[in-house]
């Protein structure tokens, strides 16, 4: 009588409905743009062509993981650390740059920078600088799936820092009460910001909170776009089937500091250093060129394609115009 | 012609817009459970409660807009927006901007406030202004039935995000409806009475209280012209310019504090804009800067009542008398 009902303990199926496994290769080449992406946005940075900016090196592998398991319908909301999965769903690295820069020709004109980008073409309904607020929007998103007949389901990128707003609780809540079609996958990169995540929760991760909402979850190796995918997968067929939603867990590490330019004097060295051995990148390089997948001469070629995709970009985003003056106060309202 | 409250006037402009646009949907704290017509009506899947999380219920409503329904959420007392802000301000208000216009947020937050119930401060804030204040957010305080249904139908088809207050006072105040109500659209006041000495501007239930001066006036031989805003934002600047220009004085009368709020903004506009038609300073009669207290003497102490309304007009006229 009400749609206020009780969930039901979702079951995880052990193996996804519709199995398509990541080419790793494709995945490789897609981890090395995103690292490329944010590279030069550093480099625009530190010779003043671009505001400072938060990066996800060595987070890619969620980015990949991830959004490669996502349909064309689906729907994507991302917090301040997005570049990955916008350039993972697709996104033109030269729109992406000329929207950093402030141009005219970037995905919102160049009004949200590099902390608000979304991109409807995209399905990326959202990228938040407010720590949660991508935990806040996605269940109406989810709701307007269900609602409007939608096929798509939502993947919601969070951080452990926004885990410990009250918003994370209350969108995985609601989320589990109303039956939304939400894919919570929380990056737990240990950083918030300046603070180490042990400095602010006794838990040891995230995941173990779901239960608690009625909501299934899972921990993956976050520095493994091909384990992130199958876990995504799985996680993205448990949703189809019961339609809950469900949490998915990366454990993984923000590489480099908080905000462009960071010197990370506040990071303990040898974690660094831990962490660092296990950059997705390399690590999945080298397991490809180990089992014979990828050859010296492969290689080469994505890192020229790479090179060649980004220098197009910037040439793109520096010849893009800035807005007029007149767009200061255009879209305020409709 | 019908007679209903202001309570159903909003129950019956949410009625019409959800039978004539399926994508409107209501939701918050009891709301199926308060207004059981409209759950009867449009079933469980349009008229939800919702868990007791003021924030989530905002975002919800800010997301689902932004992809294809028009949300109204109930969020009950003003006070509470507290919990949503983030989401009011930061997200609805500002992410049509942020996203070059690609995404819009049709949604309506209903929120009761003001003296009457003996409440106090966490139920009784009208905080108003500080939305008033807030780009890409609309904001609208009817005080008659009519255009509480007029308004709400309106607010429910408008693509940005709308805030109506209701004035607990004005809630179970019986007034005429006219069947075939059309929307009425934001951003125009409505004359309330025509007079040529002094322009009272007022909202809500001060509008009450200036008509009320206005009759104690007009014995004194004072004609005084009462504008009633509806909405806040936009603003009927034009109306509010032309009467001053008629009157060459004007009183704001508010509930909500004096600082920073509209009466604020109608007294610069009208400095701005009207100077050389002022033959009187423009005085501001408002609650004052504190919490609103639950006792009830002290609660209607909060409100500026009609004998000093009178009294504020009165000594405008004895200043160009004096001058
Ligand atoms: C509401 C809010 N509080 C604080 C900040 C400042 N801030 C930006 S990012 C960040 C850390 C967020 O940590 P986490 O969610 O783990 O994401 P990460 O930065 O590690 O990717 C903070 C505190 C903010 N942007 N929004």
């Amino acid at each position: 009588m009400t749609a206020f009902l009780s969930p039901d303990p979702a079951v995880l199926d052990p193996a996804p409905l519709d199995p398509a496994p990541l080419d790793p290769v494709a995945a490789l080449e897609r981890m090395m743009l995103i690292r490329a992406y944010e590279e030069t946005l550093i480099d625009l940075h530190g010779r003043g062509r671009a505001a400072g900016t938060c990066t996800a090196v060595g987070q890619e592998a969620p980015a990949v993981g991830v959004v490669s398991a996502l349909t064309a319908d689906d729907l994507i909301l991302t917090n301040h650390r997005s570049a990955g999965h916008l350039l993972a769903r697709g996104a033109d690295p030269g729109r992406m740059l000329a929207e950093v820069m402030g141009k005219r020709d970037g995905y919102c004109g160049g009004k949200s920078g590099s902390l608000h980008i979304s991109a409807k073409e995209l399905g990326v309904v959202l990228t938040s600088t407010i720590v949660g607020g991508e935990l806040a929007l996605a269940t109406g998103v989810g709701l307007s799936r269900t609602m409007l007949k939608q096929p798509g389901i939502v993947a919601c990128f969070f951080g452990d820092g926004a885990a410990c707003e009250g918003r994370f609780h209350e969108s995985l809540n609601l989320a589990a009460v109303w039956n939304l079609p939400i894919l919570y996958v929380c990056e737990n990169n240990q950083w918030q910001a300046f603070v180490h995540r042990q400095e602010t929760m006794a838990a040891d991760g995230i995941a173990g909170q779901a239960a608690a909402l009625g909501v299934a979850s899972a921990v993956v190796d976050g520095n493994d776009p091909l384990a992130v995918h199958d876990a995504a997968r799985t996680a993205i067929a448990a949703i189809r089937r019961t339609a809950k939603p469900f949490l998915l867990e990366a454990k993984t590490y923000r590489l480099r500091g908080h905000f462009e330019p960071d010197d990370q004097s506040y990071v303990d060295k040898a974690e660094l250093v831990h962490w660092r051995g296990r950059d997705p990148i390399p690590r999945l390089r080298d397991r490809l060129e180990r089992d014979g997948r990828l050859t010296a001469a492969d290689a080469a070629r994505i890192e020229a394609r790479v090179r060649a995709t980004m220098e197009a970009a910037t040439a793109f985003a520096d010849a893009s115009p800035y807005p007029g003056a007149d767009a200061l106060t255009t879209d305020v309202y409709a | 012609m019908t007679t209903m409250t202001v309570n159903d006037a909003i129950s019956a402009a949410l009625a019409e817009e959800m039978r004539r646009d399926p994508t409107v949907l209501i939701f918050g704290e009891g709301v199926a459970t308060k207004r059981r017509d409209l759950l009867e009506e449009f079933g469980a899947a349009r008229v939800r409660n919702t868990p007791l999380a003021e924030g989530i219920i905002a975002g919800t409503a800010a997301g689902a807009a932004a992809t294809g329904l028009r949300p109204v959420i109930d969020l009950l007392f003003a006070p509470f927006l507290c919990y949503a802000m983030d989401e009011i301000v930061n997200s609805a208000g500002k992410l049509r901007y942020l996203s070059g216009g690609q995404f819009q947020f049709p949604m309506v937050v209903l929120a009761m406030t003001g003296a009457g119930w003996g409440v106090g401060a966490q139920h009784n804030h009208n905080n108003e202004s500080w939305f008033v204040h807030s780009p890409g957010l609309k904001i609208v305080m009817p005080s008659t039935p009519a255009d509480f249904k007029g308004l709400m139908k309106t607010a429910i088809r408008d693509d940005n995000p709308v805030l109506v207050f209701a004035d607990i006072a004005l809630g179970y105040t019986p007034g005429e409806v006219p069947e075939d109500a059309e929307a009425i659209p934001l951003g125009k006041a409505a004359l309330r009475r025509e007079g040529t000495d002094v322009t009272l501007v007022s909202y809500a239930k001060t509008v009450g209280t200036c008509l009320q001066a206005a009759d104690a006036l007009a014995a004194d031989g004072i004609d005084a012209e009462v504008i009633d805003l509806r909405s806040l934002k936009p603003l009927d600047e034009a109306a509010i310019l032309r009467s001053v220009a008629k009157t060459g004085r004007l009183v704001v009368v508010h509930e909500a504090s004096r600082l920073c709020g509209v009466g604020a903004e109608v007294a610069a506009l009208v400095a701005e804009k009207a100077f050389a038609s002022l033959r009187a300073p423009v005085l501001r009669l408002t609650g004052p800067d504190a919490p609103a207290p639950a006792s009830f003497p002290l609660e209607q102490a909060f409100v500026p009542q009609p004998d000093a309304v009178v009294a504020a007009v009165q000594s405008l006229m004895l200043d160009v008398v004096a001058a």
